[in-house]
């Protein structure tokens, strides 16, 4: 590593830590003041630093986080409250219109195109796989699993 | 005319461990996890930022595709390092850098201004390697 990028390190290690710690916890309620401090941070200087660097606030970072787990929570065919809750969400109302705002679908709507999808790759799997390397795998009919 | 590309393999040695390490290290996304058959899979991921792009993580296996001493010796090459299979973009290279590596990917050489990019290389769980550029900024 060029020697010049060596103290630039130290700060973007605290930074990633903060992120991490987002990513572990965001099930739970957590205080942006409280991880600032842990970084060694201020809130402003962090929450500045983290907007240039991810291009994103981090209170917009942990709610992209919770969306995320969340939409894969309900592609495995979770009830939509268990979702909600289940990713540090305080009220149903407030997810779903979150939710909408973001994808386009409500919970429930994207829960069924999900299971609609997860189905149709289970069930005709070809459609997903090109003919050249199905043909090389011997994979020439949907059943043959 | 060629307009984009829509697949590409990377030929790993275990494809449970390569999802993890697609998914849980770097980010991203399963795009389709279909069993064929008895120890049949057709696994792909997409970056987060690259839904079109299914990156097939293809198990190298004697069968149809490899007769077996092609699939040892492909799996030999692999597992030594002997490919390099692409050039992943991120928006800081030095924070993407710190945050896989304090999830555990192992870097082979970490971000170096080179005359022609800012770049650093890792290895996948099967021994492939890759290099870690920056978008421009400008």
């Amino acid at each position: 590593m060029n020697e010049d990028l060596y103290p630039k390190i130290y700060f973007y290690r605290r930074l990633v830590q903060a992120k991490l710690f987002m990513d572990a916890h965001f099930d739970e309620p957590i205080n942006l003041d409280a991880i600032a401090d842990e970084a060694y941070f201020s809130k402003f200087h962090f929450i500045r630093i983290f907007k240039k660097i991810y291009q994103q606030t981090p209170h917009q970072y942990l709610t992209r986080v919770r969306l995320e787990k969340a939409k894969m929570l309900l592609q495995s065919s979770v009830q939509i409250t268990e979702a909600c809750y289940a990713c540090g969400f305080e009220s149903i109302s407030s997810f779903t219109t979150l939710f909408k705002k973001t994808t386009g679908f409500t919970p429930s709507a994207y829960r069924q195109q999900q299971l609609d999808l997860k189905a149709d790759r289970q069930l005709k799997p070809l459609k997903y796989i090109p003919a050249c390397f199905a043909e090389k795998r011997g994979w020439t009919e949907n059943s043959n699993f | 005319m060629i307009t984009r590309i829509n697949h590409v393999s990377i030929f790993v040695l275990n494809q449970d461990s390569a999802h993890d390490f697609y998914v849980n290290k770097l980010g991203f996304k399963v795009h389709t996890d279909v069993t064929m058959g008895p120890g049949q899979r057709w696994l792909t991921v997409c970056p987060p930022e690259q839904p079109g792009l299914e990156i097939t993580l293809m198990a190298i296996d004697e069968g149809m595709m490899f007769k077996k001493d092609s699939a040892e010796l492909m799996r030999g090459l692999v597992s030594k390092g002997t490919f390099g299979f692409a050039v992943f973009e991120c928006n800081d290279l030095l924070a993407t850098y710190e945050e896989l590596k304090a999830k555990g990917v192992e870097f082979t050489k970490p971000p170096t201004k080179e005359f022609y990019a800012f770049e650093a290389l890792f290895k996948d769980d099967s021994g492939n390697w890759f290099s870690l550029g920056e978008k421009s900024k400008n």
